[in-house]
């Protein structure tokens, strides 16, 4: 009984302490709704600024700064490219190349 | 009966009149609004998501990056050039074939005779790579544009453009471009990658890109960071005539590769 209490005690306050964690990183670059429709020409203008004018500056979002990046800012939130990126294109049957390539998370 | 018809026909002349005018005052009002309004919504500069490419020649680099190596160093301690390769290498995921029609080489080791065109008593190795010219032919030969020179003068490839014609592994006269004829992936370890860079995919040409990876995060290139300690390769600023690498050119005989040929190379030799 005494061991039941203390584990429910132990599970409360990690759930407790769960709910209050900061949530790292909650806002994307662009409101999910415009990234849906707009993150294929986000990524081209990325990968022109970064190749070709050399614009390599930074993007700041709620204080934290991430590289023009899929590989490297993109996929660092969204960790799993299975959830975040074939659940629709395979949905929408759109064929990609950036795999080709660039590397995906190891799930 | 006549009259209903006059009245009737009155009728539909007006609403089509009005009508047409009011499509024309909305066509009107959406093409005048609608670019300055998306622009707004997406923050993203119109027309730049076609990947617009601008000609090399529109743009004048501000910089001219160069790199001197120094081939005495490289004599003193041999197993510096094994040491740039896999560096340079293992940090941008170049496959390592072992067939050498499938090779892919960012840098390597050649003979002098053939690397010069001359025979030399003293050398026997010479470390080659990109030339990064400032005139380069493979640049000129390009048919869609994916190889160009960026702003530090680094004759870069955009992998998304490159179709793979080869054409500029043709105009090069160094050698210094590979052709990925087989999927690079199988000629590398995944457990072992840098995932901080891509691979490429078979049907690009690949090149040595000086670092510009790096040198955006402020790091040194790799071929400069392992031979740190003997010194052997030194890079810069051309343009600027204060730079170190200016002032080692100043001052010490160098050389470059097949001179004549007017591409006027970026990267020069201490003989």
């Amino acid at each position: 009984m005494n061991g039941n209490n203390k584990s429910i005690k132990t599970g409360l306050i990690l759930f407790v302490l769960f709910l209050t964690l900061p949530q790292d990183a909650n806002l994307c670059v662009l409101p999910a709704e415009q990234m849906r429709v707009e993150h294929m020409q986000l990524l081209n203008v990325w990968r022109d600024d970064v190749l070709r004018t050399g614009d390599r500056s930074l993007i700041e979002i709620d204080g934290k700064r991430y590289p023009k990046s899929l590989q490297n800012a993109c996929m660092k939130c969204h960790t799993s490219k299975k959830e975040f990126c074939d659940q629709c294109h395979i949905n929408t049957s759109v064929t990609l190349s950036c795999w080709d390539c660039h590397l995906s998370p190891i799930e | 009966m006549d009259k209903k018809r006059r009245e009737f026909l009155k009728i539909a002349g007006v609403s089509t009149l009005a009508g047409l005018g009011g499509i024309a005052v909305a066509e009107r009002f959406v093409s005048g609004a609608s670019p300055a309004s998306s622009r707004a919504e997406t923050g993203v500069e119109p027309g730049l998501g076609s990947s617009q490419v601008t000609n090399p020649k529109d743009t004048t680099p501000t910089k001219r990056l160069g790199m001197v190596i120094d081939l005495s160093r490289f004599k003193n301690d041999p197993s510096l050039v094994g040491k740039v390769i896999s560096a340079c290498h293992t940090n941008h995921n170049v496959p390592n074939f072992p067939d050498e029609e499938d090779a892919v080489k960012w840098v390597s080791g050649i003979d002098y005779e053939i690397a010069f065109g001359e025979q030399s008593p003293d050398y026997t190795e010479v470390l080659v790579l990109c030339n990064h010219c400032d005139n380069p032919p493979c640049v000129e030969d390009c048919p869609t544009r994916a190889t160009f020179i960026d702003n530090n003068g680094i004759v870069a490839i955009d992998y998304h453009r490159c179709i793979g014609c080869r054409f500029c592994v043709a105009a090069c006269p160094y050698g210094m471009r590979s052709f990925n004829w087989r999927d690079p992936r199988e000629g590398l370890d995944m457990n072992t990658l840098n995932r901080e860079f891509p691979t490429r995919r078979r049907g690009v040409v690949e090149n040595c890109n000086f670092c510009a990876e790096r040198l955006g995060r402020g790091q040194m290139p790799a071929c400069v960071e392992v031979t740190s300690e003997a010194r052997a390769i030194v890079v810069g600023d051309l343009n600027d005539p204060n730079s170190e690498i200016n002032i080692i050119l100043g001052s010490t005989e160098t050389k470059q590769r097949m001179p004549l040929l007017g591409t006027n190379p970026s990267v020069f030799y201490i003989v």
